[in-house]
């Protein structure tokens, strides 16, 4: 199982409270790891309105992400991308049943307290928008609210859950409707994955020291994980998806569940598109299904994709080395 | 003779309730298996079915889609045993209301008689962790994990209220269908998995 473990004596995210003299408790790693627990297996899809929100959930979305632009437009726009809206992640969350997430800024801890205050379920630290601080990621711990991060490499992941990141989600290069970073994402931590398992199985101890120096993480996190053989928080894939074949394929990854960004409401089939990935990542392992979802989409209707290597912004990079 | 118990897989925490019921059989030992199971085939063939956490729409819309939604209503309806977590008890109840958006018109099985509200006691950042107890099936104490949790506003006649927290109604029984608000597969103690295999066992044999 999924370790549900982890927490740090000192994190202010979790509150003792009493209600009507009933001792309860929040912000536990259990409480915040086993949100991510529940939407495995499921679609996260990016929204920026209300309209785009209900559309998701009827597609079977388990949650929708708020942003203010989706990634795609982020990188047609320029400037400086922020928080969206808090008014419109109101709207949003009094419009649907299912979870709402949304976006801050790497670093930003104020934004993502503002966040914490509208009572959104999760918060995404996400390199789509403009880092705040270079050095720093947000220290999760002290968050009662639990949030996601993106990890390119399983170095990056485990230094996340250390700041207290309940989930993990691999990079991609959001908004280019490419699939190719995210797929090397993953390949990228599963074989680092079965490095560190291969080590722990040998019993070589002084090895694993040595990764977790390269990791830049502590020892026992690195333990940790080899001995599971997996992350220790729920791992969706991100960056990049635009069709049903895409989503099965990262789900046959070994990947817990997606997240849609641009290639969904990019799109000029956005209802049916919709559909038709939670289709394929759900049933991701029934080629006949698959095609099934593939079909219910027209491929001159998918969103215009980037080459990644002419991006001149590579939002992957960012917070990358902190 | 061998018992075979599925949990449905279509969406949420499936690992952890598999994980949960080995644990329970082995240490009941128990003659049986469990499995991940998704199609009306795989459903057709069990004595017993857990229906996951997760998200009950998506649950309900997708078990629509592949037919297991009717095999498994047929199912339960001639006596196999249910244990329905969180979504998996919203599938179960007759209709679900949320807190905030009010009715939905998500596929539910319709096999309780009982009212939901959804997301009931508030959002993630309320999600709680707190000791309930199931005196009637001598469950003491136990340690309720609530994820943006439901609880049952209202119940049918024939609907045994198993546990309640602070005045709200938590877990209910109904013959071999059982449902609870809280999630026994995110702890360690699995005394709710092991009362829900004798269940199995008892009807098999």
């Amino acid at each position: 199982m999924l370790s549900l473990s982890g927490d740090r004596h000192d994190a202010k995210g979790i509150v003792s409270e009493k209600i009507n003299s009933v001792d309860i408790l929040r912000g536990s790693s259990t409480l915040k790891r086993g949100f991510a627990h529940m939407l495995k297996n499921g679609v996260v899809m990016d929204v920026t309105t209300v309209e785009q929100a209900q559309i998701a959930e009827e597609a079977g979305a388990v949650s929708v992400m708020v942003l203010d632009k989706l990634p795609s437009e982020v990188r047609k726009a320029g400037g400086v991308a922020r928080t969206a809206s808090i008014r419109i992640i109101e709207d949003i969350m009094n419009s649907v049943t299912i979870p709402v997430m949304a976006k801050c800024r790497i670093g930003h801890v104020n934004e993502a307290l503002v966040l914490q205050e509208t009572d959104v379920d999760m918060i995404d630290e996400s390199e789509v928008l403009t880092p705040a601080d270079e050095l720093h990621h947000i220290w999760k711990w002290d968050f009662t609210t639990p949030v996601v991060n993106g990890a390119r490499s399983l170095a990056e992941a485990l230094r996340r859950i250390e700041e207290g990141a309940a989930m993990i989600r691999t990079k991609g290069e959001p908004g280019t409707g490419n699939v190719a970073e995210a797929i090397t994402h993953i390949k990228k931590v599963n074989d680092e994955l079965r490095t560190i398992k291969a080590i722990y199985d040998s019993g070589d101890n002084q090895d694993l020291v040595r990764m977790a120096r390269e990791f830049k993480v502590s020892y026992d996190i690195v333990e940790q994980t080899a001995k599971l053989g997996r992350l220790p928080v729920v791992n969706f894939a991100a960056g990049g998806i635009a069709t049903p074949a895409d989503a099965a394929y990262l789900m046959s990854l070994g990947c817990d569940g997606i997240f849609v960004g641009s290639g969904i409401f990019n799109a000029d089939d956005a209802k049916e598109r919709a559909r038709a990935i939670v289709l394929a990542t759900t049933f991701w392992n029934e080629s006949d299904k698959v095609k099934e979802a593939q079909k219910m989409i027209d491929e001159r209707q998918s969103m215009v994709g980037l080459d990644v290597n002419t991006l001149e912004l590579r939002m992957q990079e960012r917070g990358g080395t902190a | 003779m061998s018992l075979n118990v599925g949990i449905l897989a279509i969406q949420g925490d499936v690992q952890e309730n598999l994980l949960s019921v080995k644990s329970a059989i082995d240490e009941l030992g128990i003659d049986g298996k469990v499995t991940a199971v998704k199609t009306p085939d795989e459903i057709s063939q069990l004595d017993g079915l857990i229906i996951p956490g997760g998200e009950s729409t998506t649950i309900g819309q997708l078990s629509l889609v592949n037919g297991s939604l009717k095999v498994l209503k047929e199912k339960i309806e001639n006596g196999m045993p249910v244990l329905g977590i969180c979504a998996g008890m919203i599938m179960l109840s007759k209709t679900a209301n949320d807190r905030v958006i009010g009715k939905t018109d998500q596929p539910l099985l319709d096999i309780l008689d009982i009212k939901l509200e959804r997301n009931s006691f508030g959002r993630q950042r309320e999600s709680f962790e707190a000791n309930v107890s199931m005196e009637s099936i001598n469950i003491p104490k136990f340690n309720g994990v609530f994820i943006r949790a439901p609880s049952v506003s209202d119940v049918g006649s024939d609907i045994e209220i198993l546990s309640k927290f602070n005045g709200r109604i938590v877990a209910v029984k109904k013959g071999n269908v059982i449902g609870t608000s809280f999630h026994p597969e995110l702890t360690e103690d699995i005394s709710l998995h092991k009362y829900f295999l004798n269940l199995v066992n008892t009807l098999k044999n």
